[in-house]
């Protein structure tokens, strides 16, 4: 009766190589790296870029211990802390020969030594959180309050000059608070006035008050409009901040949205707090000018003879450019800018979307200009770069601008992501700051560690006394236990902490208690007289319903911090609930295929080694029988 | 080994009433304590800054104390942390404070009067995200208890699930007693220590109930508090040795996690410690109160004798 078909062998089997593995990663340490990324949104890394750095470095004479292409751009395996500052220093020379414009992002990073047909697995080792690695975490808060009131602002512009447009006469448009009311004089004007609202202004939900002489319409945004403003901000200020963290020059940054209206930073590595907030809280903008198509100007202007009145550029695909210093119209007129397709063409295309103000200004350049090539330039730092320089074909009315030809999609949604990328869409705060030094991370590790091996041992030493061959089992089972929740844990590549470090440790102690459970239910058994293989057999089956009982008690109560808690709490509950469903596994079934293979095969079992069974009135002290 | 030789079931139920007015004096007086003082939030919950800081020897706090005085703050609070050359400052929230340069301006504060610190860590936490953190906190016990009410309805009985509910929310408010008693930093982490206690203390419970049941199924003509006291002792063996098992792992945490775990362990530890007390000798005499019986675990009908067709119990 104590035997387990094949398939539960080879079950437990493969789940205990499979831990194996995925454990394993963590045991090789870390070796110094050097990994190059692109600086810029536009620009990609590739074979090419790979193929450079490794001509790079064997020019001068760096070995390396392997070079290859991730997501994260390329990365370069060295053999020791000297030869990756020296790979650094010469990679940032080569790649980015202007430091005051960086196209790169040249950092040093730590990769996991594993060997590759681990990393091919994708057997990783466990991702350390900020608390463990050392670093900074920011976190932001986007204020949506300024974003709908930013919005507003440009509408209630645009309510104007439509008003006019239209000849609709009305006594004052003022924003206040989050609505925009507009004063008319009669009820004929503001019946008109609404007519004409309800067709153009879709995102507007519009009401009727005041009475007499003061009439008023008021103005406020959809719900879904709203909603929709503020995933815009909240993805436009996560793309800008992507882009100036590049600068830092950090291998892996996170930044990742938090609920509605929050974004989290991470920096692991960076120490200096003081620049990463100065670059976080940076503005950049974005200016339309001309570009001076004068034949021969730009030919004087690259001997060094740039008329008056205008710059050069470089344009993103590395043609020069000279562009009026005149500037036309500023990014804040700029209210939208998305990839998309030409209506016409079906040719991949950038829609623009300017405010009132901005559309009757670019309405005038354009009549103006046709014929002629306009330069879009992001300014950053006081640098400026050409992000697309179109020619103007026709005369623009309406505020609504699209730029096509000549490009990829690709090509349509960088420039999209840098047209939007020049500034913040809502204003943002930091709430939460923390920032961790190397040492105290690496000192964080050790004290998790050392809590969770003299733990470990106490609780071996204990059971393999009190319960002997049973006792052994139920420590294998927990060293299992805590290799499936090593695996997983780097398998599924969570965010270890110390909490969460804690948490292993306290899965680890309560994880006992099913194979407590089931021990002591043999040794009842036993002391009721059954036989030794009726007691495995009863003492491994009642004892599962409890398990499962208490597991899901205790399940719900990780559950609940998983769904409510935040940060550290987060770590924590991750690691309890994964703790509790291998310690399902572990306890029950691969303690009880060792019991079974040991004790299962025999055809006449004795006694078990299972400690002393007391039994009231039995005296002397021997194995029970 | 054999730690329990135990006869005859011990009566625990006689003195039930006893117990149940030592619980209810503990209760009130962690009640009252956590009124009268109050628990000492961390940073996470109050908003504010925290720095720790680093000295090569044992570091002066007056010097430090002074030094940011002389800086213009005030409501600060200097200690040793984990040992004398760590040190955490703690400050206030202030409207009017430039928080983005508050740990450069503490070090140049500190570098006038006290020279030679490094900084390990500075936290800074805004207003909003403290107020957000305690109602997440609220809002997760009481998932917590609903959860496990509805869940112990389902298994076993209301009975069963009211008594282990309230025996282990008295063993939270205890905790939360010796926290406000002692002043002891109620932390985030503290907070994840308190949940996992709540279930893994219910957890006690559901495997005492769990003989409660199978015992008025299997044994005729016992008494219910003759079935309980045969539940709790036949259980005893087990809940001491995975409470000391679990108790081993929470005092190494104790000894070797360092400062940032102290707290953590030490809720843990009172939570295992009434945790045994509460399920066994609360929740117990409160399902003998609620009125359970024999009645409620055995099927009108298709009963048959000797057979275990409700599933698997211990």
């Amino acid at each position: 009766m104590n035997r387990y078909p094949l398939w539960k062998y080879i079950l437990v089997a493969v789940a205990l190589v499979f831990g194996l593995v995925y454990t394993l990663p963590n045991f090789f340490g870390e070796s110094p790296a050097v990994q190059v990324s692109s600086a810029k949104v536009t620009l990609k890394v590739d074979d090419k870029t790979r193929e450079r750095v490794a001509k790079t470095l064997q020019a001068a004479g760096i070995e390396s211990n392997g070079l290859f292409l991730d997501s994260n751009g390329v990365k370069v395996r060295l053999p020791s802390a000297d030869s990756q500052l020296q790979a650094k220093d010469l990679l940032e020379k080569q790649f980015n020969p202007d430091p005051s414009d960086p196209h790169y992002v040249v950092a040093l990073n730590l990769l996991s030594s594993s060997p590759q047909w681990l990393t091919r697995l994708h057997a990783l080792p466990m991702y350390l959180g900020l608390d463990l690695r050392g670093g900074v975490h920011f976190l932001l808060q986007v204020d949506m309050k300024g974003a709908a009131t930013k919005r507003l602002d440009s509408i209630s512009a645009d309510l104007r000059s439509l008003l006019r447009d239209k000849t609709v006469r009305h006594a004052g448009i003022t924003r206040e608070g989050d609505r925009v009311v507009i004063r008319f004089r009669d009820n004929d004007t503001r019946s008109k006035a609404r007519i004409l609202l309800e067709d153009s202004q879709s995102d507007l939900l519009l009401a009727d008050q005041g009475e007499g002489e003061d009439l008023k319409l008021v103005a406020t945004l959809k719900p879904e409009a709203i909603k929709r403003i503020q995933e815009f901000a909240v993805r436009q200020n996560m793309t800008t901040l992507h882009n100036r963290i590049n600068e830092l020059g950090v291998a892996e940054p996170v930044i990742a949205q938090q609920g509605a209206d929050r974004i989290v930073v991470q920096l692991p590595g960076v120490q200096d707090t003081a620049k990463a907030k100065d670059i976080l809280g940076r503005t950049a903008t974005l200016e339309i000018r001309m570009v001076d198509d004068t034949p021969g100007a730009l030919e004087a202007a690259q001997a060094g003879q740039a008329p008056f009145g205008t710059e050069m550029y470089v344009e993103r695909g590395g043609m020069a450019l000279l562009v009026k210093k005149q500037v036309v119209l500023t990014g804040d007129r700029l209210t939208d800018a998305q990839p998309g397709f030409d209506n016409q063409t079906h040719e991949p295309a950038v829609h623009l979307t300017l405010d009132s103000a901005g559309a009757r200004i670019f309405k005038d350049i354009t009549r103006d200009n046709v014929g002629k090539r306009m330069a879009i330039v992001l300014i950053e730092k006081g640098k400026g770069e050409v992000v697309t320089a179109p020619v103007i074909r026709a005369e623009i009315g309406g505020g609504r601008v699209q730029i096509s030809g000549r490009m990829s999609t690709m090509e349509a949604n960088d420039t999209a992501l840098l047209l939007r990328a020049g500034s913040l869409a809502a204003p943002m705060e930091i709430i939460e700051e923390r920032a961790i030094g190397p040492s105290l991370g690496a000192e964080n590790i050790q004290k998790g560690f050392h809590s969770t091996m003299w733990g470990f041992t106490a609780i071996a030493v204990f059971m393999i006394a009190y319960y002997a061959l049973f006792g052994l089992v139920s420590v294998i089972a927990l060293a299992a236990n805590l290799l499936f929740l090593v695996a997983l844990l780097s398998l599924l590549q969570a965010t270890l902490t110390l909490p969460g470090i804690a948490a292993i440790a306290l899965a680890l102690g309560m994880a006992i208690d099913a194979n407590v459970l089931i021990n002591e239910r043999i040794r009842e058994e036993l002391r009721n007289g059954s036989s030794p293989q009726a007691a495995i057999h009863t003492g491994y089956e009642r004892a599962f319903g409890t398990i499962l009982d208490s597991n899901i008690t205790t399940l719900i109560a990780g559950v609940a911090l998983l769904i409510f808690g935040s940060g550290p709490v987060r770590g924590f509950a991750v690691v309890h609930c994964l703790g509790i469903l291998t310690s399902l596994f572990s306890a029950v079934v691969v303690s009880r295929a060792m019991i079974n293979l040991f004790y299962g095969r025999r055809r006449k079992v004795e006694s078990l080694a299972i400690g002393q069974v007391w039994k009231p009135g039995n005296t002397a002290t021997a194995a029970v029988k | 080994m054999e730690f329990f030789r135990i006869r005859k079931d011990i009566p625990f139920m006689r003195h039930a009433l006893v117990f149940n007015v030592i619980s209810l004096l503990t209760f009130l007086l962690a009640v009252f304590f956590l009124f009268s003082r109050g628990l000492h939030l961390s940073v996470e919950f109050t908003g504010g800054t925290l720095i720790e800081l680093n000295y090569a020897q044992a570091a002066d706090l007056e010097k430090v104390r002074d030094g940011l005085g002389k800086a213009g703050y005030s409501d600060f609070s200097v200690q040793n942390f984990g040992s004398s050359q760590d040190l955490l400052i703690r400050l206030p929230l202030k409207a009017d404070q430039n928080t983005t340069k508050i740990g450069e301006s503490v070090m140049e504060a500190l570098n006038a009067e006290a020279p030679g610190a490094t900084l390990r860590r500075v936290e800074f936490v805004g207003p909003q995200v403290g107020r957000e953190l305690a109602e997440n906190g609220a809002l997760a016990l009481l998932l917590v208890v609903i959860g496990i009410v509805l869940y112990l309805s389902f298994r076993f009985e209301w009975r069963f699930s009211v008594s282990a509910i309230i025996a282990n929310l008295h063993d939270v408010i205890i905790i939360l007693g010796f926290f406000a008693f002692f002043q002891w930093e109620f932390s985030l982490s503290v907070l994840a220590a308190v949940l996992a206690v709540l279930g893994y203390s219910v957890n006690e419970s559901v495997v005492v109930f769990d003989r409660v049941r199978e015992t008025f199924r299997k044994v005729r003509g016992l008494t219910t508090p003759q079935v309980l006291d045969h539940a709790i002792t036949s259980t005893i063996s087990r809940t001491i040795i995975t409470h000391g098992c679990t108790q081993m792992m929470v005092l190494s945490m104790l000894l070797f996690g360092g400062e940032t775990l102290h707290y953590f362990a030490l809720a843990l530890t009172i939570g295992i410690c009434f945790g045994i007390y509460s399920s066994v000798l609360v929740a117990s005499p409160l399902v003998m109160w609620l009125g359970v019986s024999r009645e409620q675990f055995i099927r009108p009908k298709k009963q048959i004798e000797g057979a275990n067709d409700e599933g698997a119990v211990v």
